[in-house]
C-alpha cells in the first residue's frame, strides 16, 4: 500500500512541476481560476402563485413539473402493464380485456414508458433540476423558453391521454407504429387514436427540442469559473450527450410521424404500398414501408442512449458519492459516453433483420452493434472498480445502483444474442426480445431513477426519504423484476411469441402455462410495491428527518447552495468559482473524507489531490 | 464579455483545443442566442435531411415513371412553354434576400439603426414575395394542373405528396422568417436595439446580436432552398 502511495506522489510531483513551467503563473497563485467571462445573468423572479408555480421560468419548477408529469404517466403504464399481465396470466378470465384493448394497452405502454416517462423523466426532470445546478449556473439560458417546453409536454401528455377517450380507442398498433397496418381498417384506434398519437409525439418534439436547445447552451455556454468541461460531474456528461443525440434523432420521429399523418388524413402513400382489400383496391399506391422503420428506428435506436447515457451518468456519481471513492476513469467515462452516443446513430437496423433487408446490410449493423459492447462494457469494469475497496455506505441510494449494474449486464448480454443475426432470426419477436430490453432500458433505468430520487430527495425538498420503506422498496422492485423478466428469457427460447394476446392450445404451453401466471403475480406485487414508494414520497415531504446542507458528504455544486432547498438563482449574492473535480473523496492527507469543487487548492495544501 | 479578450485568444487548433479545455464558455465570444441558433439549425438541417432521404428512396423505388419537371414546372409565356422560368424567378429572389439580409446584419452592427432596419424589411418584403410566388405555383399545380398529394395525370402519385410536403415545410419556415423579419424591423425602428429594451415575453434586453441571429435562420432557410431546388426541378 504505502509503495502505491509513493509512486502517486511521485507522479502528481512530475505533474506539478510540468504544468506551472507550462503556464509560469502557477506558481505565484495557486488558488487562480480566470475572471468571468459573461455579465451576470439576469432573471425574472416570479411575483405571484402563476408566476411562481405554474408558468415559472426557474428551473428547478421546471424539473419537478417534468418529474411530477412524467411519473403521473407512469403510473398510467404500469397501470397498464398490470391489464396486459391479467390477460395474459389469466387468459379468458376478464370479459372487458378482448384483443383489441390488449393491443392498445401494449401500444400505449411502451409508448409512455419510452418516451413520455423516461424520456421526459431524464432530461426534462434530472436535466431541468441538475444542469444549472451542477455547472454552476444561475438558471437555464432562455428560462422563457424553457417554461415553454414544460407545457408544450404538458400538451402533449393531454393529447396522447386524450386518446383513451376517443372513438376507436389509442391506437393498437404496437408502440413501433408500423404502417401499414397502424393506419388501416381492423387495427384497433386506426381512426382518431394513432392521429391523436402522432399529434402528441410531434407536440413533444418540438417541446423537447426547446428544453433541448437550453440543456446543451447552458453546459456549453453558462459555466460557472473554473467549471472546464472535463470538471463536470458524470451526470452532466451523460444529460448532455443525451440530448444531443435527441436533437438529432427526434428529427427522423418528427418526419415520419407528419409523412404517417399525411398518408393517414390525405390518403398519400408515402409508406402505403398497393393494398388490395376484399379484392377491391385501396388509393394506396407505391409507398415503402420499409422506409418508415428506417426513419423509426434511426430515431428509435439513439432513443435507447438517450434513455441510458443519463442512467450511466448519474449512476457514476450515485456510486462514486456513496462508496466515497473517485469515480475509476473518469476520462474513459466521459469518452465512452460520447462514444456510445457517436455509435448509437449506426447500429438502427438491427431492429430490422427480419425486414427483409439485404444481408450484407445485417452484416454491417450486428458489426457496430457488437462494437457499441466495448465502451459499455468498460463503463461496467469503471462502476466495479469505483466499488473496489470504498467505503461503501449501504443505504437505499446504493442498493439501487448496485441493483442497477446487476440488471444492466444481465440485460447487455442478451442484448450480445440480439445483436448477431443468427441468433436473433429465431429469437426476434418472441419474449426473450422483451426480457432483454425491460431489463436494458427498463428495469436498469428505472432503477438509477429511484438512486437518484432518494438521494436528490434532501436537496429538493429539505428531508430525506425513508430509509426502511426505501429498502422495503427495493428489495421487492429488484427481486420481483427478476421474477418477471427472468422467467420471460426462457419463454423466448420455447418459442412464445410476443404482442400475442393469447397462446390458446399450442404444443409449447404446458410449460408456458404456469410460468405465465408466476410472471403475472409477480408483476403485480412490483407494481404494488411502486405505491409504497409514492407513499414515502408524499410522507416525507411533510415527516421526513430534516436534511441539513450537504447531507451526503458531495463534492458537486449542487449541494453548496447557500439555500437549502436552492432557491431561485441558486447562489445568492456570488456564483461558485470551481478549483477541482466533483470526485475528491478520500483523498490521502485531507482532513475530512470529501473536499468540496469550491475549496480551493490553498485550502488543502497537504492533500494529494489529481491534478484535474 | 466584461474581461474576456477576444484578441488575446490563441487562434488556430491550439485555440480551439484550448477554448474546448477551457472553463466558463466553450465557444469564446459567442451569444447564448446565437449559439443556440446553430445548434437548432443542426436539429433542422436533420429534419430537412430525413423529408429529403425519404423523397430520393421512394423516388428510386416506386414503379410508376416520375412525372418529368422540366413539363411539369413549365410556365407558358407567348405562347410557348419555359421550363423553370417561376423556380428560377424565386431561387433569385430569396437568394437576393440572403444578400440584403447579411447587410441588415452589418449595419447593425454598425449600430445604424435606419439602414438597419430598411435592410430587415427589405428582406422581409423579399421573402413574402418568395412565399407569394410559391402560393402560386402550388395553386397551378393543383387548379390547372391537377396535381394533388394523393394523385396527379403525369405519373407517380408520390410526386405531388412529396412536392407539397417539402415545399410546404420549407414555405412555412420561410413564413414563419417573414413574420419575425416584420417584427424585427419594427423593434429596430422603435430603437430597442439600441435602448436594450426588455422583451415583451421574455424579459431580456434587446440586442443587435439579434440581427444576426435572424440572419443565422435566413440563410439556412435559403440554403435548405437550394437543395430543395436541386432535388425536385433538376433531378
Amino acid at each position: 500500500m504505502s509503495d502505491e502511495l509513493n509512486i502517486n506522489k511521485k507522479r502528481k510531483n512530475q505533474i506539478k512541476t510540468k504544468s506551472s513551467a507550462a503556464s509560469g503563473r502557477g506558481e505565484t497563485d495557486i488558488d487562480y481560476v480566470r475572471p468571468a467571462e459573461l455579465p451576470e445573468q439576469d432573471l425574472y423572479h416570479g411575483h405571484s402563485f402563476i408566476t411562481k408555480w405554474i408558468f415559472c421560468q426557474d428551473a428547478k419548477v421546471i424539473g419537478v413539473q417534468y418529474t411530477l408529469t412524467a411519473v403521473f404517466t407512469g403510473v398510467v403504464g404500469l397501470i397498464l402493464s398490470w391489464m396486459m399481465r391479467m390477460q395474459l396470466g389469466y387468459p379468458d378470465l376478464f370479459p372487458f380485456l378482448t384483443a383489441e384493448t390488449y393491443y392498445q394497452m401494449v401500444t400505449m405502454h411502451g409508448m409512455i414508458m419510452v418516451v413520455y416517462l423516461l424520456t421526459a423523466l431524464f432530461l426534462g426532470g434530472f436535466g431541468n433540476y441538475l444542469i444549472p445546478l451542477m455547472v454552476g449556473a444561475r438558471d437555464m439560458v432562455f428560462p422563457y423558453v424553457n417554461m415553454i417546453s414544460f407545457w408544450m409536454f404538458f400538451v402533449a401528455v393531454v393529447v396522447l391521454m386524450a386518446s383513451f377517450f376517443v372513438p376507436g380507442g389509442p391506437t393498437g398498433s404496437g408502440w413501433t407504429l408500423y404502417p401499414p397496418q397502424a393506419i388501416l381498417e381492423g387495427t384497433p384506434g386506426s381512426g382518431y387514436g394513432i392521429l391523436l398519437m402522432l399529434i402528441s409525439l410531434s407536440l413533444f418534439v418540438i417541446g423537447f427540442t426547446m428544453g433541448g436547445l437550453n440543456y446543451v447552451i447552458t453546459i456549453l455556454q453558462a459555466r460557472t469559473r473554473g467549471m472546464s468541461l472535463m470538471r463536470m460531474p458524470l451526470t452532466i456528461w451523460g444529460i448532455f450527450t443525451a440530448t444531443v443525440l435527441a436533437l438529432l434523432a427526434f428529427p427522423a420521429l418528427l418526419v415520419s410521424s407528419i409523412m404517417m399523418t399525411l398518408d393517414k388524413v390525405l390518403e398519400t402513400s408515402f409508406f402505403m404500398p398497393t393494398i388490395i382489400k376484399a379484392g377491391e383496391a385501396l388509393s394506396y399506391d407505391g409507398g415503402s414501408p420499409i422506409l418508415f422503420q428506417h426513419l423509426f428506428w434511426f430515431f428509435g435506436h439513439p432513443e435507447v442512449y438517450i434513455v441510458a447515457l443519463p442512467a450511466f451518468g448519474i449512476v457514476s456519481d450515485l456510486i462514486s458519492v456513496h462508496s466515497r471513492k473517485n469515480i475509476f476513469g473518469y476520462r474513459m467515462m466521459v469518452w465512452a459516453i460520447v462514444g456510445i452516443g457517436a455509435l448509437s446513430f449506426f447500429v438502427w437496423a438491427h431492429h430490422m433483420y427480419v425486414s427483409g433487408m439485404s444481408p450484407w446490410f445485417g452484416f454491417f449493423f450486428a458489426t457496430t452493434t457488437l462494437i457499441i459492447a466495448v465502451p459499455t462494457a468498460l463503463k461496467v469494469y469503471n462502476w466495479i472498480l469505483t466499488l473496489w475497496r470504498g467505503n461503501i455506505r449501504i443505504n437505499t441510494v446504493m442498493l439501487f445502483c448496485l441493483g442497477f449494474i446487476v440488471t444492466f449486464v444481465n440485460g447487455g448480454i442478451t442484448g450480445i444474442f440480439l445483436g448477431n443475426v443468427a441468433v436473433d432470426v429465431p429469437l426476434s419477436d418472441t419474449y426473450f426480445v422483451i426480457a432483454h430490453f425491460h431489463m436494458v432500458m427498463g428495469i436498469a433505468p428505472l432503477m438509477v431513477i429511484f438512486g437518484a430520487i432518494y438521494h436528490w430527495f434532501p436537496l429538493v425538498t429539505g428531508r430525506f426519504l425513508d430509509e426502511k420503506l426505501g429498502k422495503l422498496h427495493f428489495w421487492i422492485t429488484f427481486l420481483g423484476a427478476y421474477s418477471i423478466y427472468f422467467p420471460m428469457h426462457y419463454l423466448g427460447f420455447i418459442g412464445v411469441p410476443r404482442r400475442y394476446f393469447e397462446m390458446y392450445d399450442s404444443p409449447y404451453m404446458t410449460s408456458a402455462v404456469g410460468m405465465n401466471e408466476f410472471i403475472s403475480l409477480a408483476a403485480f406485487i412490483v407494481g404494488a410495491a411502486q405505491f409504497i414508494f409514492f407513499y414515502n414520497l408524499v410522507k416525507s415531504l411533510r415527516l421526513g428527518k430534516p436534511a441539513g446542507k450537504n447531507p451526503w458528504k458531495a463534492n458537486s455544486l449542487e449541494w453548496l447552495t447557500p439555500d437549502v432547498p436552492p432557491t431561485h438563482g441558486n447562489w445568492g449574492e456570488k456564483l461558485p468559482v470551481v478549483h477541482r473535480w466533483a470526485y475528491d473523496y478520500g483523498v490521502p492527507g485531507a482532513k475530512e473524507d470529501y473536499i468540496p469543487q469550491t475549496t480551493a487548492p490553498s485550502e488543502v495544501k497537504d492533500a494529494e489531490v489529481e491534478k484535474t | 464579455m466584461s474581461d474576456l479578450n477576444l484578441d488575446k485568444l490563441p487562434g488556430g487548433f491550439k485555440g480551439m483545443s484550448e477554448d474546448i479545455g477551457s472553463d466558463q464558455t466553450t465557444f469564446k465570444g459567442v451569444n447564448w442566442g446565437k449559439a443556440m441558433m446553430w445548434i437548432f439549425l443542426l436539429s433542422d438541417t436533420f429534419v430537412f435531411s430525413c423529408f429529403l432521404v425519404a423523397y430520393m428512396k421512394v423516388r428510386a423505388s416506386v414503379v410508376e415513371p416520375w412525372p418529368y419537371p422540366s413539363e411539369v414546372f413549365a410556365l407558358e409565356m407567348f405562347g410557348v412553354p419555359v421550363p423553370l422560368l417561376l423556380i428560377a424567378i424565386m431561387t433569385f429572389v430569396l437568394i437576393t434576400s440572403s444578400g440584403t439580409m447579411a447587410l441588415a446584419v452589418k449595419y447593425g452592427y454598425e449600430k445604424n439603426r435606419k439602414m438597419c432596419g430598411w435592410f430587415v424589411l427589405l428582406t422581409a418584403i423579399g421573402g413574402l414575395t418568395f412565399v407569394g410566388m410559391q402560393a402560386f405555383e402550388w395553386s397551378k399545380l393543383i387548379f390547372h394542373d391537377g396535381v394533388r398529394p394523393w394523385g396527379n395525370p403525369f405519373g407517380a402519385e408520390q410526386f405531388g405528396a412529396f412536392f407539397f410536403m417539402i415545399t410546404g415545410f420549407h414555405g412555412t419556415h420561410v413564413s414563419i422568417g417573414v413574420i419575425f423579419l416584420f417584427i424585427f424591423a419594427r423593434k429596430v425602428f422603435r430603437g430597442d436595439f439600441d435602448t436594450g429594451r426588455r422583451g415583451y415575453f421574455t424579459t431580456m434586453k434587446s440586442d443587435y446580436v439579434a440581427i444576426e441571429i435572424l440572419g443565422l435562420y435566413w440563410h439556412f432557410v435559403d440554403l435548405v432552398w437550394v437543395f430543395i431546388f436541386a432535388f425536385f426541378y433538376l433531378w
